[in-house]
């Protein structure tokens, strides 16, 4: 990230691969909670697509249209088995959120993100918490604090493993 | 780093128009998002179809994904069976000597029943399996327990039906796609099973506490009779779950509430068993019975 990235002389990443590269790895991200073959026994994965959606949002912010989070929720709901709708209000409100604090804060630094994407973090597991104790479960709030805890310890990973992925994409 | 965006339109007046549209189109989505919440919740299996196309595309990974794992998670076993072998051999043979009169005083005893079952015109209809999966992947983001395993609609499974391991009672089947089901787990809060204790019949209902144990509440009033020890079966009250399928073990009394533990742990066991409703005639268990319990 400390030095911005150089494109192979002569060369221009595709529009396709310059598009689809952050679409997809969300996508993949929210499909991979579903992949895990471990049949859990409590709320344990973080919210990766969720995570992956924040990186991204947080490094670029003019790589998507607002309502990408609609779109991305959508996809999110139906693999990691959430009720519909869940995910595209929750992220859509956080895209929302960000851009409300952006206009805010005129300078913007590391820990900026860092804590925007924990609070997301706590809005969407909460979210999804009370979306479920809505519809009649009557899981303990207790069960969602560790989730919430390491998915804003696990951002930082994130945020890298994604700056990664942008070199990648851009640098044909 | 200063802010750079392009969301600060200044007198560019299609930019204004534009940026404004843009805040318009997601507050509506997220209204959209809200609405569609609410409808799940009065129907959570209406976008099943959906769902369970997805599910689809996820199998051969998640499947391929859980024998390594199944493989991986056994290797001590096998190393330690290896070691073993030579004392264990003695001792099963030993074993098996001493369990054969018990095996054919069994054989002989099940012939029994089923003549006297006969004779009182009963007619077993928890017999027969549906078909046979393995548990693939669950939700492991979210609150609800739901695990998926790796048989649908084309080997004959329906919403309703019990899925069971051999060591006991795993859940019942939520929704069903062409070659994978969601089984809610017993462990989930919103799954309600009528149970016995085993050795003395007391009735009782078993609730999930979403945290991989459930909670056991006698039907009559009065004092928490559960001691930990007491194994519960299913009473086969409800038409759900047949009669005497193995259900949990009670650990602990916490707060004159007794926590038991399920005899099948969803996340070890591997091959699982889909079988008929119980009870044929009786309609189709609501998705939702959360609020029956209270």
């Amino acid at each position: 990230m400390n030095h911005s990235p150089v494109t192979a002389l002569g060369k221009m990443p595709t529009r396709w691969r310059l598009m689809a590269t952050p679409v997809l790895s969300v996508m993949l991200a929210s499909a991979a909670c579903s992949f895990v073959p471990i049949i859990a026994q409590a709320p344990l994965i973080p919210p990766l697509g969720l995570l992956v959606l924040l990186s991204w949002r947080l490094i670029h912010p003019d790589l998507w249209p607002m309502w990408i989070g609609a779109a991305l929720g959508a996809f999110d709901d139906l693999v990691t088995g959430q009720p519909l709708g869940a995910s595209i209000f929750l992220w859509s409100v956080v895209l929302l959120g960000i851009e409300l604090v952006e206009q805010r804060i005129m300078w913007r630094d590391y820990w900026h993100d860092w804590l925007m994407a924990g609070l997301a973090v706590l809005f969407c597991i909460g979210g999804t918490w009370a979306f479920a104790r809505m519809g009649g479960n009557h899981t303990s709030v207790l069960l969602i604090l560790p989730q919430i805890f390491w998915s804003a310890l696990i951002y930082p990973l994130m945020v890298r493993l994604i700056a990664r992925l942008d070199r990648w994409r851009i640098m044909a | 780093m200063a802010r750079q965006s392009s969301r600060r339109p200044g007198h560019n007046r299609r930019a204004q128009y534009g940026l404004f549209a843009s805040y318009l189109v997601t507050v509506l989505s997220a209204l959209i998002g809200l609405f569609l919440v609410i409808i799940s919740m009065a129907d959570p299996v209406g976008f099943g179809i959906i769902r369970s196309g997805l599910a689809e595309i996820s199998r051969p990974v998640a499947l391929t994904l859980k024998q390594v794992v199944s493989g991986v998670s056994s290797a001590d076993e096998i190393i330690a069976a290896y070691i073993n072998a030579g004392t264990q051999n003695i001792a099963l043979r030993r074993q098996v000597e001493r369990d054969r009169p018990l095996l054919i005083e069994a054989q002989a005893i099940r012939q029994e029943n089923d003549h006297l079952k006969k004779l009182l015109y009963l007619v077993d209809t928890t017999e027969g399996t549906v078909a046979t999966g393995r548990m693939i992947s669950s939700n492991a983001t979210t609150a609800r327990r739901i695990a998926r395993i790796s048989v649908g609609r084309m080997q004959g499974v329906l919403p309703g039906m019990p899925v069971r391991a051999p060591e006991g009672l795993i859940g019942r089947v939520l929704i069903s796609g062409p070659n994978t089901s969601e089984v809610l787990l017993l462990t989930d809060s919103q799954n309600i099973i009528p149970v016995l204790r085993a050795n003395d019949n007391l009735a009782a209902i078993c609730t999930g506490m979403d945290d991989g144990t459930v909670e056991i509440k006698p039907l009559g009033v009065g004092n928490n009779p559960f001691r930990p020890g007491d194994i519960l079966v299913t009473s086969g009250i409800g038409g759900v779950y047949g009669a005497n399928i193995p259900v949990a073990i009670v650990v602990e009394q916490r707060y004159g509430v007794a926590i038991g533990l399920p005899l099948a742990n969803p996340a070890r066991v591997n091959a699982v068993a889909v079988q008929r409703p119980f009870d044929v005639a009786a309609p189709p268990a609501p998705p939702e019975e959360g609020n029956q319990a209270k």
